[in-house]
């Protein structure tokens, strides 16, 4: 997955990012502020994955909607592909470059929509694309995840979880985007399931040469996929740098507690687990 | 003799498509003082094999069994009350959503107060006296202060810590464990389990375990059972489980934690050549 180093802008650059949420005060109550993300600085290039990892509540997905340009920051810049992004008026051409798959394959897909359509319709809104080569274009992307032609005329409900998040990543790539958001795409999925999406963004990531911002709290996920880590704690980032540097010397107390937290499934400490609890009692 | 012993359970749902045996003839042993992991994959049918012996399955649900016997007492043929003297008191049981099995309408304190005079008649200062030294035992801080919190007003981890303290409040014999941790946080899903291999160790209870984390059954089970589609596909201690798993299913189940990554790809379960029990469905 090692990519040359690439001529050009990097494809998502992003400088002093910070979002304010203001909760509304009422009468004798002053209105609050939260700082969901303060201050992030960070440059991705092509071809790479970055993980972002951080517990509930820590500004991840805040984070990674104001990167696909759903929510506006409050302050800061954001550059893809060389281009200032802004939520205010995504370009048919920015929206082009930046997509995303959500956490819950259940609540993602409209269930009244066909598969073909769901794939579809991005080709629809941002495109000037004819209906033929429009459905050409979803079939061909419907059998690439793994799925076959026969599934271009079912529902959403039709399909188990880890199909519809094969559905969900379809759709996502059915524009060539530069890069691709994935907040917690196997998180909701059972073990077996897991691995098969995770061998599939693989896959894709080689044939289309695809960024990814990844963004889980399961660290052995992030180890497998990601090319740099980034470690967030109450909207700031406490670390930053290579897969190998981090999980090798983390350098931050609150990332050496979410490695010791990560519950070890391997033999050796599964013996000292029982060598302890023996000892105990 | 065991302390929960079931022997050839089967549940079948009544659908529009016919029954459905979500579990078909399984046998689960708990000892005392003992840690028992229920593995498997969602639809295996390890939840529902808990709620039938706690009786806690809806009516379109059919529960067949050989043997059910709680402490040589057989539950099959007790009688509605005669069970829920046993369950809630001696079989307790914690589930996966903690916010979501709280009662939103009442506060903490009442919530505990409630199980205390149900089964062991406590009222008054004596009931608010133990729900505050329960809440000290699960860890909660300032717990006189929190009884009077609504559940919506707490953190998942503490709902957790609530739902933990409900269950062990009558001193049970066997606390069942349904996903306690699969909501929350790594760092928080830590504190839980040690919180509830602690507890297990200083009362000696029985403790199972149902989850589908192979490395929440590493970090506390003694023995643990591998369910898949309703069956039971191996059963061992943890130790020969993970350095020498029998059956295919497990050998793909463990092999395909990200972890044990070899190389570039995962392998998946549809990979392994799967032998099939007796009687699985396709």
């Amino acid at each position: 997955m090692t990519t040359p180093a690439p001529a050009g802008p990097p494809v998502l650059d992003v400088k002093h990012l910070r979002r304010d949420y203001v909760s509304s005060g009422g009468f004798l109550r002053p209105a609050r502020i939260v700082h969901a993300v303060k201050d992030v600085s960070f440059t991705l290039e092509k071809g790479r994955t970055l993980a972002v990892v951080g517990e509930s509540g820590c500004g991840k997905s805040t984070l990674a909607r104001m990167i696909t340009l759903i929510d506006p920051p409050t302050a800061g810049e954001i550059r893809i592909d060389g281009l200032p992004a802004s939520a205010a008026h995504v370009t048919r051409e920015l929206r082009q470059k930046v997509q995303i798959v959500f956490q819950n394959p259940y609540g993602s897909l409209n269930p009244r929509q066909k598969i073909g359509d769901v794939l579809a319709e991005p080709l629809l809104l941002n495109t000037a694309m004819k209906a033929p080569e429009r459905r050409e274009r979803a079939m061909a992307m419907l059998t690439r995840v793994g799925l076959s032609p026969e599934h271009f005329n079912r529902y959403p409900h039709m399909f188990s979880g880890g199909q519809r998040q094969r559905i969900a990543i379809a759709r996502a790539l059915m524009l060539n985007p530069s890069f691709l958001v994935l907040d917690e795409p196997v998180s909701a999925l059972d073990l077996s399931v897991q691995a098969q999406i995770l061998n599939l963004l693989k896959d894709l990531q080689d044939e289309f040469g695809l960024t990814y911002v990844f963004i889980s709290h399961d660290l052995s996920v992030v180890r497998y996929l990601a090319d740099e880590v980034m470690v967030m704690y109450f909207g700031d980032v406490v670390e930053h740098g290579s897969r190998e540097a981090v999980f090798a010397d983390p350098q931050h107390e609150y990332t050496r507690t979410l490695f010791a937290a990560t519950p070890r499934a391997d033999v050796a400490s599964i013996r000292a687990r029982i060598a302890r609890k023996h000892a105990a009692a | 003799m065991s302390l929960l012993e079931i022997r050839n359970l089967s549940v079948a749902f009544d659908t529009s498509m016919g029954l459905f045996k979500a579990v078909d003839g399984i046998d689960i042993a708990v000892e005392a003082r003992e840690v028992l992991a229920i593995v498997g994959e969602s639809g295996s049918g390890k939840s529902v094999a808990m709620l039938a012996t706690m009786g806690l399955l809806p009516d379109s649900a059919t529960v067949t069994a050989d043997r059910m016997s709680f402490e040589g007492r057989d539950l099959l043929a007790m009688s509605g009350s005669q069970k829920r003297r046993i369950i809630g008191k001696e079989i307790a049981m914690i589930f996966q959503e903690p916010i979501a099995s709280l009662n939103p309408c009442f506060t903490v304190g009442f919530q505990i107060g409630e199980v205390l005079h149900q089964h062991l008649g406590l009222t008054g200062r004596a009931a608010r006296q133990r729900s505050i030294e329960l809440l000290e035992l699960v860890g909660i801080r300032d717990a006189a202060d929190k009884l009077g919190a609504f559940p919506h007003q707490m953190s998942g981890g503490q709902c957790q810590r609530v739902m933990i303290a409900m269950a062990i409040s009558c001193n049970p014999k066997l606390l069942i464990a349904d996903e306690p941790t699969t909501a929350l946080d790594v760092t928080i899903q830590k504190q839980i389990l040690d919180l509830l291999v602690q507890l297990q160790a200083e009362t000696g209870m029985g403790l199972i375990m149902i989850t589908h984390d192979m490395g929440v059954v590493a970090e506390t089970a003694d023995r643990v059972i591998v369910q898949y589609q309703g069956h039971k596909m191996e059963e061992a201690d943890v130790l020969s489980l993970f350095e020498n798993p029998q059956s295919n299913y497990t050998r793909a189940l463990l092999s395909a934690l990200p972890e044990n990554a070899v190389g570039d790809r995962l392998p998946t379960v549809s990979d392994m050549l799967f032998e099939p029990a007796p009687g699985v469905r396709p």
